[in-house]
């Protein structure tokens, strides 16, 4: 079966199919084909509470349904608040190290993972260090760059002059053309800083991010899938697989959306991204937690 | 001819009325001090009732973190440093409500650490 082929029935099977455009790239790099990946974000492991009476399985429940695709991915990402905060350093660990073993039950075995605020802002990202390595890092795909982006171990939601720096020379050597992925788990943008979904020096990201024509940023933080252009730059927020949030700004409280019994897992999910070496649109497939 | 004494009275007045005006105006200029206590993971108070046009400094003490109190929609914020009073001069506002959060993350709980200013025509 044709990857396209196969999007198209998953579409009709449950996904939420969208295109998300790096508008006006006309000069595919060379090296380019087509692949995808799967996103999967805020699965905050070890989170106890209401609104997800069953969060001690819904994490193992995506991590099937990745697997159960018929084609698999090359490459699986996490953007962040792979656990939930805890004061305790050891309960740190012992979370990530739980977080790790479920999902080391995925089939596809290139998974790239980023951190949270959950995950890094209480101890500068040392746990996540020790489990998973580098908390930002490039690498390239399909002759796609991507670039992951840590605004969490700072407590201030800060990216940093250092890793702006590393940032601004890591672009300096990309061709102006050039598609370029960015992972990262705030908004870079001021999406509603009322609620501390921003980066505090995000704005210093996207303007180092601005002269390249074909920039796509996906992320986390916002429980829901959100989708904002800052210019010629697409920001595209993955679901949680914990809880749901309210829409940005639409309420006082920023409290998650209560468990409906009824619809488990509503608002839950997982994407799928796919790009295509001729074009620059990157194909966006919604996934609910568990497969009709 | 007034005599040394009559001048030394006179300049005694004029010194201790000018005084007295400094110390009125200075008064009328000072701003109302507001005391807050920030510790995990709420602000006290929460809600903070002011009169449209009052000048206000809040006196923010941190108890336990270095809480960020910020205030978006003023293009305001402090970090708060832990055992320490911090303050925050408020420009005289508009009648309305104006959130302000911690937006340095403090722990489980820091998504509901935040308040409101309650300006009041």
């Amino acid at each position: 079966m044709e990857r396209r082929d196969f999007l198209a029935l998953a579409a009709v099977g449950g996904g939420a199919v969208s295109s998300a455009g790096l508008a006006g790239c006309a000069n595919p790099a060379a090296g380019r084909k087509d692949f995808y990946f799967v996103q999967l974000s805020d699965t905050h492991w070890g989170y106890r509470g209401p609104d997800n009476p069953d969060a001690a399985l819904t994490l193992g429940k995506a991590v099937a349904a990745v697997n159960a695709l018929a084609e698999p991915p090359d490459f699986i990402v996490f953007t962040g608040d792979l656990t939930h905060t805890t004061d305790d350093p050891v309960e740190r660990r012992r979370r990530l190290a739980e977080f790790k073993s479920i999902v080391a039950d995925l089939k596809v075995k290139t998974v790239r993972f980023l951190p949270g605020e959950h995950d890094a802002s209480l101890d500068g990202g040392a746990a996540f260090k020790e489990s998973f390595g580098d908390t930002h890092y490039v690498f390239d795909h399909g002759g796609v760059h991507f670039i992951a982006l840590d605004n969490v171990s700072d407590p201030g939601a800060r990216i940093g002059d250092a890793q702006l720096q590393w940032l601004q020379a890591d672009l300096a050597a990309r061709e102006r053309g050039a598609p370029i992925v960015v992972l990262t788990h705030r908004p870079l943008f001021d999406l509603a800083p009322k609620w501390d979904w921003a980066t505090r020096d995000g704005a210093r990201a996207v303007e180092l991010l601005m002269p390249f024509q074909n920039v796509t940023v996906f992320y986390g933080h916002i429980h829901q899938e959100h989708h904002r252009m800052t210019g010629h730059i697409a920001h595209h927020s993955a679901k949680s697989l914990v809880f749901a949030l309210p829409a940005p700004g639409s309420q006082d409280k920023r409290t998650p959306l209560p468990w409906d019994a009824a619809l488990p897992y509503k608002g839950l999910g997982w994407r799928e991204i796919e790009a295509q070496a001729q074009g620059a649109a990157f194909k966006l497939t919604e996934f609910p937690v568990q497969r009709a | 001819m007034r005599s040394p004494a009559r001048r030394r009275w006179l300049v005694g007045v004029v010194v201790t009325g000018a005084a007295a005006l400094v110390a009125r105006v200075a008064v009328a200029q000072s701003p109302r001090v507001i005391e807050v206590v920030a510790r995990r993971f709420a602000f006290a108070p929460a809600e903070i009732p002011l009169k449209a046009g009052e000048r206000v400094v809040l006196a923010v003490r941190s108890l336990d973190f270095m809480h960020g109190f910020s205030v978006p929609d003023l293009g305001l914020r402090a970090d708060l440093l832990p055992g320490q009073v911090t303050r925050i001069e408020l420009p005289p506002q508009r009648a309305g409500t104006i959130d302000f959060l911690c937006d340095n993350f403090c722990g489980d709980g820091h998504e509901q650490m935040h308040g409101r200013l309650l300006v009041s025509p």
